[in-house]
């Protein structure tokens, strides 16, 4: 019972969905709608578990003392002082304490991160352009000429090398990444179709 | 007087009968425009209908465009539509369109010239249209109208056929190869996928060096099918583990996703008979933003210096950024998700990678259940039928022939 009532839920419920997309009906497109409205209410609900298990993890760190538990403190300073002024009066407004901590703190370590995405995608490079075997020096080859076509010193050396660009971004390149949505696509509908028979239950904490 | 009546009836009849044969195209025309001395016309074979595979809200109106009208806005600066719910009169602006215009459809409100008020489109009423041609030289000639027409919404979008044809006939393969699958038991071939293989091996050298092992789920929210597909890796990295004592880490990135990830942890500790090794820290949430999450989760690879490193689930500009980190640390990775931009990054810095659709094919890999197997068939099946389709219609389309074209396009 325990099993078979969510897994009819789902069925249902998928089944119903499936047959919604077909239908521009006002009555379908409300169904739909309320579905996704349900959606949003347990992800609303399911917050409060998350911020308790995140302040728990971070609370038996400083307990314990394990390694590196003065993030953790930093952590749960951070978490009650954005969680206290959040309930503020006119906290979103420009100039308050809240926003200027959003601003000047979030925002600022927030695109650190970002931009450490350039020097990362620097070293897997380097990594990925060693010609160790033929398919790496055609992959090293055709690295070159894209990046060489998407710059103007392509054309200065050639005026072929940004055609060429081109070449490999529109054909071999569009080619590998259809095949690759195609079978996404299919395997996306096969799984769909595994839930909604009941197959597939992992969804649910089973296999 | 009663003969004088009947005379004054006769006279308003012929009045009105000459009135509704008078040609509705000549409303309000003016005989000539005096700054171009072309005709004032007014649009013509106005037609009005309900907007098809639609929720109702819509109609369509197509009209011809006067013969001084070649969209530049010379002649015709463009269109007025008018919408009334009296074929006579109330006639009220719904839309102001540029010149060259032939078709709109019609699902906004009316602003009342008086009162400001603006009236909407109401579903299942009648309404008549009009169309005024605005001239460059002030005119406005204002065509015949067209109704009574009714917004009627439509149960079935006949424009998807092709994807209806498409999902039954697919529902139907995997229908069948699972009965075949049933019959044949798990003997089913299905091709080693070498990153799947490599994750007991992974789990094992976690084992031996005493280290962590961590599972990132990725930021897909527990709707997405790559999630999906990840709680069954999961399910299979969580039994292992508990196998083989190993500690494992699942910082998740949504709360919904946790919960169904310490679901499907505490079962495969259940299941492998180690249900006291089971502890909800192994499983919990660290932040919904994304780079926040990434900075928490490369912090756990640096500080636990987890010897095995796995990413299944759907990611986003922080594959380079947590898979990085993982390779700088010296940890074994493999991953897998079905976003094709974040594939050249995991392909780059894992060591093994399931591209694609091979992360869906996971369940049935691991679980070696003939159901799964005999959708995972059917799903082969339908790739084959797609190859063949597309190298048809590319042969077909060279020839001119583009039937199949029109066979397979959905109109939305």
């Amino acid at each position: 019972m325990k099993r078979r009532v969510p897994m009819l839920i789902v069925s249902i419920t998928g089944f119903l969905l499936t047959i919604q997309y077909f239908s521009p009906h006002p009555a379908s497109e409300m169904f739909y709608n309320n579905a996704l409205d349900w959606l949003v209410i347990i992800g609303i609900f399911a917050m409060p578990l998350g911020i308790y298990s995140m302040v728990r993890i971070q609370f038996h760190k400083v307990i314990r003392r394990s390694t590196g538990w003065g993030y953790s403190v930093i952590a749960l300073i951070s978490l009650f002082t954005m969680l206290g002024l959040g309930y503020t009066d006119k906290c979103l407004e420009n100039g308050t304490f809240f926003m200027k901590l959003f601003e000047y703190v979030y925002i600022p370590i927030q695109a650190t991160m970002f931009s450490l995405l350039a020097f990362y995608i620097a070293s897997a490079a380097y990594r990925a352009f060693r010609a160790r075997n033929l398919l790496a020096t055609i992959v090293l080859t055709s690295a070159v000429i894209v990046m060489l076509g998407r710059v103007p010193i392509g054309w200065a050396i050639h005026p072929l090398i940004p055609w060429l660009a081109d070449w490999i971004m529109n054909n071999p390149n569009m080619a590998a990444q259809r095949a690759i949505t195609i079978g996404l696509g299919l395997g996306a509908a096969s799984t769909a179709m595994k839930i909604v028979l009941g197959i597939e239950r992992s969804y649910m904490g089973m296999e | 007087m009663q003969t004088s009546g009947y005379r004054q009836a006769f006279r308003i009849l012929i009045i009105v009968m000459l009135w509704a044969a008078t040609p509705a195209g000549s409303l309000g025309v003016e005989p000539e425009d005096a700054g171009t001395g072309l005709p004032v016309i007014p649009p013509m074979n106005l037609v009005a209908a309900d907007t098809p595979n639609d929720n109702g809200n819509g109609i369509t109106l197509r009209w011809d465009c006067p013969p001084g009208d070649d969209g530049s806005g010379a002649v015709i600066s463009g269109y007025v539509v008018l919408r009334s719910e009296n074929s006579r009169e109330g006639y009220l602006e719904t839309a102001v369109l540029g010149p060259g215009t032939a078709k709109y459809i019609d699902n906004g409100p009316a602003a009342d010239p008086v009162t400001g008020e603006k009236i909407h489109f109401i579903r299942n009423k009648p309404y008549y249209y009009r169309v005024a041609a605005r001239y460059a030289s002030g005119y406005r000639a204002v065509s015949g109208a067209s109704g009574p027409v009714q917004g009627r919404a439509q149960w079935f979008h006949d424009g998807k056929i092709p994807v209806l044809t498409a999902t039954v006939l697919f529902f139907a393969l995997v229908i069948l190869y699972i009965q075949k699958a049933r019959l044949q038991g798990s003997e089913l071939y299905v091709r080693p996928i070498a990153g799947m293989k490599e994750i007991d091996n992974a789990i094992g050298r976690a084992t031996e060096m005493g280290r962590p092992i961590l599972y990132v789920l990725g930021l897909g929210s527990p709707e997405d099918i790559a999630t999906i597909a990840s709680y069954t890796i999961l399910a299979r990295v969580a039994r292992k583990t508990a196998e083989y004592r190993t500690e494992l880490i699942v910082p998740c990135n949504e709360p919904i996703v946790m919960t169904i990830a310490q679901e499907t942890v505490r079962n495969a500790y259940m299941e492998a008979g180690h249900p006291d090794a089971y502890s909800d820290d192994m499983v919990f949430f660290v932040t919904s933003m994304q780079f926040a999450y990434v900075a928490a989760v490369n912090g756990l690879m640096l500080r636990e210096k987890t010897a095995t490193n796995c990413y299944f689930g759907k990611f986003y500009a922080e594959s380079l950024l947590l898979s990085e980190t993982g390779n700088i640390a010296g940890s074994i990775q493999v991953a897998g998700t079905d976003e094709v931009a974040q594939l050249p990054f995991f392909v780059t810095t894992c060591d093994y990678t399931l591209i694609g659709e091979e992360l869906y094919a996971a369940s049935a890999y691991l679980g070696r259940d003939p159901l799964l197997l005999g959708a995972l068939k059917a799903q082969d099946f339908a790739k084959a039928l797609v190859m063949i389709l597309i190298v048809a219609g590319a042969v077909l389309m060279s020839f001119g022939i583009d039937w199949l074209l029109e066979i397979i396009t959905v109109r939305m």
